[in-house]
């Protein structure tokens, strides 16, 4: 502590160190956070459903998602992003997962939202097993924070079924 | 600056630090802001360095008292003595 320079060198490193322990606490802090999220997805309309020259199934659909997503946000929460994935099961694969449509929101006074919209991404079967298949749509979330781990979670929904025929 | 100085410059650092770490995290808490936090962390930090780094008058109000040269003179180092290396020498018969 003798001159300027171990000086400034001792309080440069206890004040990052601080800086580390204050990230830490604040990346536990989001463990009081219980989320209570909730999420609402209607199929509209099926655009069109038609076997490709490839012999893949394909479906267009319109979607009407609404989703409740502000308890997720915390003072730690830089962005939530969400994804919309329609997951069955065919003979060959016990989960298949086709995500449909996705966003990132950006603070919690955009976490409260409907959305009128058909599939963003394209409803792909690698096969021709969609016809009359049950299936879920499952909304997926990834909690960005400031400091600390990556947090993911989901609401399935369940009971929705394709065509029995293509149109 | 001076011996206490270094004590009082090391101690006031780490315990500012400290306390501006439990105000700044305390409010961003409340205000449920993490950049609220940031701003008055490092507003601590700033104010810090300008406290305890710089050599400030007060931390020099316990200079080291070194003896007069007259002293010195008054107490000359005691010169090692012709009889005491005598005696040291072995003797040759």
């Amino acid at each position: 502590m003798h001159s300027f320079g171990y000086r400034a060198n001792a309080l440069v490193t206890f004040a990052v160190t601080i800086l580390a322990l204050m990230c830490g606490m604040a990346s536990l802090s989001d463990n009081f956070n219980s989320p209570s999220p909730s999420a609402q997805v209607q199929v509209l309309n099926i655009n069109w459903f038609q076997k490709q020259p490839n012999a893949n199934d394909e479906v267009s659909m319109t979607l009407n998602i609404s989703a409740d997503l502000q308890s997720l946000f915390t003072w730690n929460t830089k962005q939530v992003f969400v994804f919309l994935a329609a997951e069955y099961e065919t003979p060959k694969n016990s989960l298949n997962q086709i995500s449909l449509w996705d966003a990132i929101i950006p603070s919690k006074e955009h976490a409260k939202f409907w959305i009128h919209t058909s599939n963003k991404y394209r409803f792909i079967d690698q096969g021709s097993n969609l016809r009359g298949k049950e299936y879920n749509l499952t909304m997926h979330w990834h909690i960005m924070p400031k400091t600390g781990k990556m947090l993911a979670d989901k609401i399935v929904m369940p009971g929705y079924r394709l065509p029995k025929e293509y149109r | 600056m001076d011996w206490q100085g270094q004590k009082l410059a090391e101690q006031l650092m780490q315990i500012m630090l400290l306390s501006f770490a439990v105000i700044a995290f305390a409010s961003g808490y409340i205000m449920a802001s993490f950049q609220m936090m940031i701003l008055i962390y490092a507003a601590g930090v700033v104010l810090t360095t300008l406290l305890t780094v710089p050599n400030w008058p007060f931390f020099n109000r316990h200079p080291l008292t070194w003896l007069d040269p007259s002293e010195v003179e008054k107490h000359p180092k005691p010169q090692p003595s012709a009889n005491v290396t005598q005696k040291k020498k072995p003797v040759k018969k």
